[in-house]
């Protein structure tokens, strides 16, 4: 389909379709828009993954402390979100965002900081989709890392009290490689599933300001069914298709390597 | 002591700050237009009302989009678990022709997101005449490769003997599967039933592209084009959201522990 010049006419007569080669693929690397989206993604991606896999971490080594009663309540309490629609969480953010009445401003003047229109401007509308979407989703990378700390034996910890070892330096040493395995499928499958992220700018932003949170999947469903250019939207699905398979085989090289 | 005070009240703000988006949502949800559009913010509806929900119910039918999400992800969910439980014990139980392969490509297209795979659904559900019907929603949910996967690595351990034993008595395959099988893998089962649910009421895209009527739209997608229309009235917008929200919450809530146990043995599974 990405090799064909699919659209709205072709859709009402299917004989209406031509093939136009690599015409698709030249257009869309000669398309700024597109490159926009890409480097969005990429940015959203890059910023949002590692920041949800450490405060993912992060909680879960909170609630695997030995101090802490009460657990169930607190993982309860940071894992509703990743439960709860998306689409109706965007719409509460982007009120949460307003720079009159909202509630991150109102927090920021506690301690002297002046409003900022979170969403209308290019520098800090991917912050803020940034923002919301960790909080939407660190809870789901908590339970499976309080999974990969349950599954450390005591003895090491034990042993390791016993040479005079502090907390730092257990964590370093025992902790952070038993996780290694866990933290790379985190990695992958948080990376995979923020590729893919459409929902929250198209609620928040609808992509702008400026083409400033436009992201590859929105870019995809914008040609192919607002406009109907579904033989320039499959090669956008193509390409995606092809980064997402480069940065998972990327991922399973290094699981290998860590083995 | 003061490490352990330090450790809770860290817990419990971050808990706090972790929830207030939702304590703000079904406050604002209960006041009057204009009232949330306060600064500072407020959390306590005065005076309380139920006008946005009746505005919400009565002028805009939002009922008719809460039964399609509520339908179809009843129906989904049932269908699916059908489909993936035949299919994940065959693939464990039974010996064909080419099962190795099969299984092995359906694992592999397991790395094609779905977003790939939608302008040819489209089209094909097009053909088919189904777009903008309960169908359109309905097929492509049908089964899925992670279902099959997680209940056929559930009927590998379940033994053979059991099996015979059943066979032994004259029971059919159909009986077996019945009698013997299901009933072996309701955690498993449940477990799928509820990421089942979840998934198609939470679903946005696919919807947003399948559906073209007011009247279909699920929940998401209804919610989506309120958001356009009435960007200045938080409060009914909290509505929308508490309406939407909610019911996840509650099936989540009743059912916690099968989902916690899904996602844990999704990660294993590599």
């Amino acid at each position: 389909m990405s090799f064909t010049d699919f659209d709205i006419y072709a859709l009402g007569d299917l004989n209406l379709v031509r093939f136009v080669g690599l015409n698709n693929y030249l257009k869309l690397f000669d398309d700024p828009l597109f490159f926009t989206a890409l480097q969005n993604t990429f940015y959203f991606v890059i910023v949002a993954a590692p920041l949800s896999i450490v405060v993912s971490l992060g909680a879960a080594l909170l609630l695997n402390s030995k101090l802490v009663k009460f657990k169930a309540i607190f993982r309860l309490s940071y894992f509703i979100p990743v439960v709860t629609t998306l689409v109706a969480v965007a719409i509460v953010w982007r009120f949460i965002y307003h720079p009159k009445f909202g509630i991150i401003n109102y927090i920021l003047s506690l301690i002297g900081i002046a409003p900022i229109d979170w969403l209308g401007d290019t520098t800090t509308a991917m912050p803020a989709i940034i923002l919301m979407s960790v909080w939407k989703s660190f809870g789901y990378n908590m339970i499976i890392f309080i999974a990969g700390l349950q599954n450390i034996p005591e003895d090491l910890y034990e042993a390791a009290s016993i040479e005079g070892a502090s907390g730092w330096q257990k964590f370093k040493s025992i902790t952070l490689p038993m996780l290694a395995p866990t933290t790379i499928f985190i990695s992958l499958i948080t990376m995979i599933g923020y590729f893919q992220f459409f929902a929250e700018p198209y609620i928040m932003t609808q992509g702008g300001p400026l083409n400033s949170t436009l992201s590859v999947v929105q870019y995809m469903y914008q040609e192919g069914f607002k406009w109907w250019n579904m033989g320039y939207s499959a090669s956008i699905a193509f390409v995606f298709f092809f980064i997402i398979m480069i940065g998972t085989l990327i991922q399973l090289k290094i699981q290998k390597s860590t083995e | 002591m003061i490490k352990k005070a330090l450790l809770y009240s860290f817990l419990i703000i971050t808990s706090i700050l972790t929830l207030i988006p939702f304590i703000w949502m079904i406050g604002a949800s209960f006041m009057f237009d204009g009232k949330a559009s306060v600064f500072p913010p407020i959390f306590l509806p005065d005076p309380f009302t139920l006008t946005q929900y009746q505005i919400l119910f009565e002028r805009l039918s939002v009922w008719r989009n809460f039964f399609n999400s509520l339908f179809l992800s009843t129906i989904v969910t049932l269908l699916y678990i059908t489909f993936t439980s035949m299919a994940g014990y065959a693939f464990a139980k039974y010996r064909f022709a080419g099962k190795k392969v099969l299984f092995n490509v359906l694992l592999s297209s397991m790395i094609i997101p779905s977003q790939v795979t939608m302008l040819p659904l489209f089209l094909l559900l097009k053909s088919m005449g189904f777009i903008n019907t309960y169908m359109a929603i309905i097929i492509p949910g049908l089964a899925n490769i992670f279902g099959i996967f997680l209940i056929r690595q559930y009927c590998i351990s379940i033994p053979d003997s059991l099996i015979e034993a059943a066979r032994m008595d004259g029971a059919t395959d159909f009986q077996i599967y019945r009698k013997v099988i299901l009933p072996l893998a309701i955690p498993i089962l449940v477990t799928l039933a509820i990421f089942s649910f979840l998934g198609t009421w939470n679903d946005f895209l696919w919807p947003l592209i399948a559906l073209t009527d007011d009247s279909m739209y699920t929940l998401p997608v209804a919610l989506a084009n309120l958001m356009l229309e009435h960007t200045k009235d938080p409060e009914l917008m909290m509505a929308g959201s508490v309406v939407t929200i909610i019911p996840v919450i509650i099936v989540f809530l009743a059912l916690q522990k099968y989902y916690i146990k899904g996602i844990m043995m999704g990660s294993v599974k590599e």
